[in-house]
């Protein structure tokens, strides 16, 4: 089911576009305090800023509309984002933004509904609207900003923290398993997930771009670095340790394809994969209305003799 | 078509057409209501009693062009619900039991954020998963008080199937008007209950709409007072909405603009202006039935299908000669404080049927802390309902009376 796409060479040397993205850009975001609002809330050399920024490169090479794009967040260090963003945004409780932004599509479905979620928000409590909107395969983009802690409340383990490694609450290191993002998406029948990291600039952005682009749920993984709480506890200090972490770290997907299983473990596989297409269900709610409406078809009314050709 | 069901909740029944009189049941009746009223999404999680209402919304929503969508929890759906009224749709959901209590973070943030929208309770029996096919009246202060902070809610409960379709269009009308979740607080048994009632044509119907950026004469420039309701911006309309809230060009803040505050001052304000602009409007949701309330000695205190055996119970009193009087609550809260304590300025005793614990006549005791009648319960929490006789019981003079006819 997997297809390999690594970046090739000559994309890699690409710039991106030299125009400003203001259109897409709150300075200051929405808050509206001097003192307590006006400056970026993360962490100097926090991997968000750099994922922000491809996201909007993302936008810009797509050409979006800002008025026609909604992004939907919960709560968690990169929950701020929307503000800084001149899309429309649901801002909204910790893990909902599938259930939410399913709802937003089904009702408007001409708008680029992106959730900018954690792995907090969206791998743990977010994690069954994750699943059932890939299942649905609802056309919305999820971002994932996996910094492998619960970064607004402290730095504790989530479900992506890798194994021994220390947070807040894994003072002993970390016992538990962890997700596979992309692997879970798949599974549970996204067309397209992507896996990236914050050093990758380029990657990330096309990563994104294929996301958005892409008709049916797509999801990008996106390892960012909190140097902050993660980093600190485990011998990377510096947000440009961890930027060299993931450099040395990461193989592309093709890379990783003529590998031995043992020389990918404890490695990030970066790349996008993709899946057969599956009805898009914002589509075949539309199509559902016009053939009800046209009365084509009646609601069955609790007995049938035929039994059904399944699809 | 029952003109004062109609006064009573202040809708206008002119112009209202009939299209059909039908056979119907409680929790279709809701869907029609909602229908009518212009709800164009539906998103729940199947739970007994109140599956008709998705079942129903699922044949009807394709018909009338909108979205149903069977969420994969209660959670689900409450934000579902959000997420589909911040496009500008009126939007719904139904549970009951287990189901209400997944959903209360939702609701809050129905409320705070001010996101339109209607929540039906169909109550069921008991705390936990309680009995799922029995009716119960259990959920009313978790209406009031569910979610976290300090909020206020509206919570309306009907008594009948008719009145059940005109609440639901009044509970939407009232959900766009004051810009946030209305709770509809129904029972098992009104929800299964079949009554004949006139089903209006829908174009006549009135309803209400939330005020937008476009609609609203001074769009954007908030007046700063506690009571103001701000003009809601869907997304994709141009605006850049944020929950719902916007700013016009060149603004870089809207969530205080008017108040001039910020920080700790601006949570103050917010969290005042969001109470106030519901109480200050207390005329317009408060929806109450007084019968023979003047000159009431017993008042008799009721809501949803147990006021219905009240009224049998205040008949039967007034034949034994004794002055009864019943007060029927629609609206559960804003608590009517104000309408009781007029009703009860005669009386001696006030008798609060329901089927929980008291939960109610706790309310009727703050609002009666001043008087000096005697507030007793008759509370039935095995979803029996609770008889006439058991009432008539309370009033020490018919109970005499009751006993002197047993001997007899
Ligand atoms: C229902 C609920 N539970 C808990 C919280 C507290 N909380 C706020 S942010 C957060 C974790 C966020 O982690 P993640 O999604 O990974 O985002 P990050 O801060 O790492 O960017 C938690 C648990 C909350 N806001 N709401
Ligand atoms: S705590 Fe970590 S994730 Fe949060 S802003 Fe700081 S560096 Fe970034
Ligand atoms: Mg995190």
């Amino acid at each position: 089911m997997t297809t390999v796409e690594a970046p090739r060479a000559t994309e890699r040397r690409q710039p991106v576009k030299p125009k400003p993205m203001q259109e897409y850009i709150e300075v200051f975001g929405n808050l509206p305090d001097e003192k307590q609002g006006r400056h970026f809330r993360y962490c100097p050399g926090c991997g968000l800023g750099i994922a922000q920024s491809a996201i909007v490169r993302a936008w810009d090479r797509i050409g979006l509309d800002p008025e026609k794009v909604v992004t939907v967040g919960g709560s968690g260090c990169y929950a701020v984002m929307g503000s800084y963003l001149t899309a429309s945004q649901a801002h909204m409780g910790h893990g909902r933004a599938c259930a939410m932004a399913t709802a937003i599509k089904m009702s408007d479905p001409e708008l680029t509904v992106i959730t900018l979620q954690g792995d907090g928000d969206g791998m743990a409590i977010g994690a069954q609207h994750f699943v059932h909107a890939a299942r649905r395969n609802i056309d919305i983009t999820v971002v994932i900003f996996n910094n492998f802690v619960y970064g607004e409340t402290g730095g504790q383990h989530g479900p992506t923290t890798p194994r021994t490694t220390m947070t807040q609450t894994s003072p002993y290191g970390m016992v538990e398993n962890e997700f596979d993002i992309v692997n879970m998406a798949l599974g549970a029948g996204a067309g397209y997930a992507a896996r990236t990291t914050v050093f990758h600039a380029q990657h990330m952005v096309r990563a994104i771009e294929g996301a958005i682009r892409h008709k049916g749920f797509s999801v990008v993984e996106i390892l960012q670095n909190c140097h902050e709480l993660w980093g600190k506890r485990n011998g990377m200090p510096k947000a440009t340790d961890m930027l060299a972490w993931y450099r040395d770290n990461s193989v592309t997907s093709a890379q990783a394809a003529k590998l031995e299983p043992e020389d990918v473990l404890g490695k990030f596989v970066i790349g996008t994969w993709t899946a057969p297409d599956r009805p898009e269900m914002s589509e075949e709610w539309q199509k559902l209305v016009a053939r009800v409406q046209a009365g084509e078809v009646e609601p069955s009314k609790g007995a049938s003799s035929k039994p059904p050709a399944l699809q | 078509m029952d003109h004062s069901l109609l006064e009573r909740l202040q809708l206008s029944p002119d112009g209202i057409q009939i299209a059909n009189r039908r056979l119907i049941q409680g929790n279709e009746a809701i869907c029609e209501g909602a229908i009518a009223a212009g709800v164009h999404f539906y998103a729940g999680y199947p739970i007994t009693p109140c599956t008709e209402i998705a079942e129903q919304m699922s044949i009807r929503q394709p018909q009338v062009g909108g979205v149903y969508l069977q969420m994969e929890d209660e959670v689900g759906s409450i934000n579902a619900v959000m997420g589909a009224s911040l496009t500008g749709k009126k939007a719904m959901t139904a549970t009951a039991g287990p189901g209400i209590s997944l959903m209360q973070d939702g609701i809050g943030w129905t409320q705070t954020d001010e996101i339109p929208s209607l929540i039906v309770n169909v109550q069921r029996a008991g705390p936990g998963l309680g009995n799922a096919t029995r009716s119960g009246q259990m959920d009313v202060m978790q209406a009031r008080w569910g979610p976290n902070g300090d909020r206020e809610a509206v919570v309306l409960a009907p008594s009948s199937v008719e009145e059940a379709f005109w609440l639901t269009l009044k509970s939407v009308n009232l959900s766009e008007r004051l810009r946030m979740g209305v709770i509809m607080l129904t029972e098992g048994l009104l929800g299964l209950m079949r009554e004949v009632i006139d089903l209006p044509d829908f174009s006549t119907v009135p309803i209400e709409d939330r005020i937008t950026p476009e609609s609203h004469p001074d769009a954007g420039q908030y007046d700063g007072s506690r009571t103001e309701i701000r003009p809601f911006a869907s997304f994709g309309t141009g605006y850049r909405s944020i929950n719902g809230a916007w700013q016009p060009p060149g603004q870089v803040s809207n969530y205080y603009a008017g108040s001039g505050l910020s920080g700790l001052d601006a949570q103050d304000y917010n969290i005042r202006r969001l109470h106030d602009k519901v109480l200050s409007r207390r005329d317009e949701l408060t929806f109450t039935e007084s019968s023979e309330t003047e000159d009431a000695e017993v008042l008799l205190i009721a809501f949803g299908t147990q006021a219905r055996v009240a009224r049998f119970a205040k008949d039967e009193l007034r034949r034994q000669g004794v002055k009864a009087g019943l007060l029927r609550l629609v609206t559960l809260f804003p608590f009517p404080e104000e309408i009781v304590r007029a009703a009860a300025a005669n009386a001696k005793q006030v008798i609060v049927p329901e089927m929980n614990l008291g939960q109610i006549r706790g309310e009727v005791s703050r609002a009666l802390r001043m008087h000096d009648a005697e507030i007793v319960g008759v509370n039935h929490v095995d979803s029996t309902y609770i008889e006439p006789d058991e009432i008539i019981s309370m009033v020490p003079a018919a109970a005499r009376r009751q006993r002197e006819g047993a001997a007899v």
